[in-house]
């Protein structure tokens, strides 16, 4: 492609080429917003439809490793956005540093995400063959949870299934409710891989002081897909971990 | 047109701003709102939640700045995103049929 300097060749200025990219970058965060939008969707007839059973499967997740990783989140945008700034200005080494704070922050939260599935996976809470809403209960020390958390959920379940009729009903709904918690964290987190992938990237481009005043596209766009993922958590986080705690 | 460069003050300020709001949702959430109108908890969740994403969207992606086209291209995504939930939900709220 003829490109002189940092203009390609189908453009007339360097504004007008930064404007599409930009409305490019948009044009597919659309697309993405009317993906997540039909989980969310998904999400809320489900709720409305089994919503005690919902409350009480959200409860069961532990609110301070996802409220510890919306801080992490929404860190990492800030991270982000002062990459993009400091490329505007031509600080060429700060944009490697706050690109990899950036990779930093996404990766903590990674981390942070895989100790609760893992917490999800040792109370048998993953839907399949072995999940059990009754399991902790059942199985007093299995779980990590103190006496009094035991007989409270144990006093819980038998509550609900009062109201849902039965215990199979009770496991059948709260599958539903961890069907769409892990769908829905899990295509989130696939974008934080993707996004921690692009970082790397944009790590090794801004080391070899690619990005210019003149010319940073690629992290202006990568900056907007970051903060698109940012703002996917930001309705996650109350969704799912925010039901009735009261 | 020139690019508007968003200082780093205002980038701080957001933040700040973001992680109050975070703070004050966990904290609703955590008061029986629903006593006062049913469902008060998770409309107070999600109109928090709507701020945080228009503070994000206008100021770290850079929204408030941008081009009227650039607006109206993220105006008719959200635009799309509500005719999908309005009328899915106004279809399913109206039927006689229960999910149960």
């Amino acid at each position: 492609m003829h490109r002189t300097g940092d203009l390609y060749g189908q453009f007339e200025t360097l504004e007008q080429q930064k404007e599409s990219a930009t409305l490019g970058m948009w044009t597919f965060l659309i697309t993405e917003i009317l993906f997540f939008g039909g989980l969310f969707l998904t999400y809320t007839i489900n709720r409305h439809t089994y919503a005690d059973v919902f409350s009480f499967s959200s409860r069961t997740i532990k609110l301070s490793w996802g409220a510890i990783n919306t801080v992490v989140l929404i860190g990492s945008s800030l991270t982000m956005a002062m990459s993009v700034w400091s490329a505007q200005v031509g600080k060429k080494k700060l944009v490697t540093i706050f690109l990899i704070l950036t990779l930093i922050l996404g990766t903590v939260f990674l981390g942070i995400k895989g100790i609760e599935y893992h917490d999800k996976y040792v109370e048998h809470h993953i839907p399949g063959a072995s999940f059990d809403m009754y399991f902790c209960t059942n199985n007093p020390g299995a779980c990590n949870l103190t006496t009094e958390e035991l007989a409270q959920e144990r006093t819980e379940l038998k509550e609900l299934e009062d109201k849902v009729g039965g215990p199979v009903a009770v496991n059948a709904h709260s599958q539903l409710f961890f069907s769409l918690y892990f769908g829905m964290t899990g295509l989130h987190a696939l974008h934080m891989i993707i996004g921690a992938g692009l970082l790397l990237w944009l790590i090794v481009e801004s080391m070899r002081g690619r990005f210019s005043p003149r010319w940073n596209t690629p992290v202006e766009n990568v900056g907007l897909y970051w903060h698109f993922v940012d703002i996917v958590w930001i309705y996650l986080f109350p969704l799912l971990y925010l039901i009735d705690r009261h | 047109m020139s690019e508007h460069i968003v200082s780093p003050k205002i980038y701080l300020g957001i933040f700040a701003a973001l992680m109050i709001l975070t703070a004050t949702t966990v904290y609703a959430a955590t008061v029986d709102l629903n006593e006062h109108f049913p469902g008060l908890n998770v409309i107070v969740a999600l109109v928090i939640a709507t701020c945080k994403a228009i503070l994000v969207i206008l100021f770290f992606m850079h929204a408030y700045y941008s081009s009227k086209r650039t607006k109206l291209i993220i105006f008719s995504g959200f635009f799309w995103l509500a005719i999908m939930l309005a009328l899915t939900l106004s279809d399913y709220g109206s039927r006689t049929w229960d999910l149960h």
